[in-house]
């Protein structure tokens, strides 16, 4: 196996008493898709939160390229930008247009030269399908476009993890497909990612391995074939269920000819 | 023109000097918004600190600053210090002084609410993007709050410059006393000058405070 290049190890997050992440170890390697499923507040969003240095942590360790994450560190930032995010709520800068919004970080963090970052900022906004909105506000855009600019906006940084969390929750459903597509995109050009998600049939066309979490741990870890037909473990049996519907009241499988006549 | 006494403007240097009285508003006005601008912002800051005692303190000002009518405050300074510690302080400064008092917490008190109006998040996704805090604070989140501030900020600014008609009453030569000094010297001659007078003052206000007010609805307009 190549090297990992996220190494999480024996992570702990508690708020006091309350412990959210218990033990989690989980290695990333270059090119892979990790989708982490689970029960709302089983710990999955935190995860995400502290592979970015978002949250302190209270034991382990989140390392890139053996370089650990620490949110109290001078170099945080040097390594946030090798790790982007895409949040539930977009949170674009609504003061700033949607090239603005995507330029920001090469030009002002990473000090880039303009005319290259306009250059691949224009190129990001294509592929996300927005070239034409370049100029428009946040507030001028859809649920469905922002995400979609937001998506840009992380990866014009260049990093070499992209984590997701619940990035299609707030959308409406047709606006939902957009957004995946982008990521299915992304996970054919290898793109390292892990994504927090409730889209069960996106997780399965998307992951390369399933995290399922329940109560701060991992309870199951399979690739997406196997978790999704034969889950092991009680629990994500019990969580897959809830996404299954059993008909209420039986119809005829067929509509009959003679009811038309 | 006599009906509306509007002619005792134009005898001698009326006119001089209720422009002289108004300057001496605009004065007291520009050095207390100021000083509340300056002071205010970083009162504001301050009462966003999580320290309990910060809290109280902020909490104990701006309480004081509400409900202490600027009449009565200005009446503390100017006769009630001189009285009880024997200091006196001229009735300008005393009217700078209560003004400044006044803008500085209502001042902080907005810039609170700004700061605090800017989601959680929106730090966040700055930080995921590698910025550090200053940046955050330069890029995303000074330049957020000030659109949300400066509309309601101009607003108090025009409250402050009409209240300042009130230091007349601790004899302060401002545009409302003038006003009174040449209806009384008047009072013989044309009696209606108090309608001409206090209206042409009342216009004088107008043309003070309706720029600003412009210039509040334009930014907010353009901002939202």
């Amino acid at each position: 196996m190549t090297e990992p290049l996220l190494r999480i190890e024996h992570l702990k997050k508690a708020y006091g008493d309350n412990v959210v992440l218990k033990d989690i170890s989980v290695d990333v390697a270059p090119g892979e898709v990790i989708v982490v499923i689970g029960p709302s507040g089983c710990g999955k969003s935190t995860f995400l939160r502290c592979i970015n240095g978002l949250e302190p942590i209270q034991g382990g360790s989140v390392r890139i390229d053996g370089e650990e994450v620490d949110p109290g560190s001078k170099n945080i930032s040097k390594l946030r930008q090798r790790i982007g995010m895409v949040f539930q709520s977009y949170e674009l800068f609504p003061h700033k247009t949607v090239i603005d919004n995507v330029m920001l970080s090469p030009l002002k963090v990473q000090k880039r030269p303009k005319a290259e970052v306009k250059e691949e900022a224009l190129a990001l906004l294509e592929r996300v399908g927005l070239k034409e909105k370049a100029g428009s506000f946040p507030r001028e855009l859809s649920g469905g476009q922002k995400q979609r600019v937001a998506i840009a906006r992380a990866l014009a940084m260049q990093p070499e993890v992209l984590l997701l969390d619940e990035i299609t929750a707030a959308l409406d459903p047709e606006m939902v497909r957009e957004v995946l597509d982008v990521i299915l995109d992304l996970a054919r050009e290898g793109k390292t990612m892990i994504i927090v998600t409730h889209e069960m049939s996106f997780a399965r066309a998307v992951a390369d391995r399933v995290l399922f979490f329940d109560g701060g741990e991992i309870v199951e870890e399979d690739i997406p074939e196997r978790f999704f037909t034969a889950p092991r473990t009680e629990r994500a049996q019990k969580f897959l269920h809830t996404f299954e519907f059993e008909a209420v009241r039986e119809h005829e499988a067929a509509p009959q000819e003679q009811q038309q006549a | 023109m006599e009906l509306l006494g509007i002619d005792v403007l134009f005898k001698g240097s009326n006119m001089i000097r209720l422009l002289q009285g108004l300057w001496v508003s605009v004065e007291i006005s520009l050095i207390s918004v100021i000083i509340s601008i300056v002071l205010g912002l970083l009162f504001g800051v301050f009462m966003t600190w999580k320290n309990p005692v910060a809290k109280v303190i902020s909490r104990i000002y701006l309480e004081i600053v509400r409900i202490m009518p600027q009449l009565v405050l200005l009446f503390i300074v100017f006769f009630g210090f001189s009285s009880a510690f024997g200091v006196h302080i001229s009735a300008e400064l005393s009217a700078v002084i209560v003004f400044s008092f006044w803008g500085v917490g209502e001042m902080g008190d907005l810039v609170r609410g700004a700061l605090v109006s800017i989601p959680k998040h929106q730090y966040e996704s700055a930080e995921a993007l590698g910025m550090s805090k200053a940046q955050v604070y330069y890029h995303i989140v000074i330049p957020q709050a000030v659109r949300r501030l400066i509309p309601m900020s101009i607003n108090l600014v025009t409250r402050m410059i009409k209240t300042t008609s009130l230091v007349m009453m601790i004899g302060v030569v401002e545009v409302m006393k003038v006003g009174q000094q040449i209806i009384e010297a008047n009072r013989m001659v044309s009696p209606n000058a108090v309608f001409g007078i206090y209206g042409t003052i009342l216009l004088l206000y107008f043309l003070i405070c309706w720029p600003v007010s412009m210039l509040a609805n334009h930014l907010e307009k353009k901002w939202n």
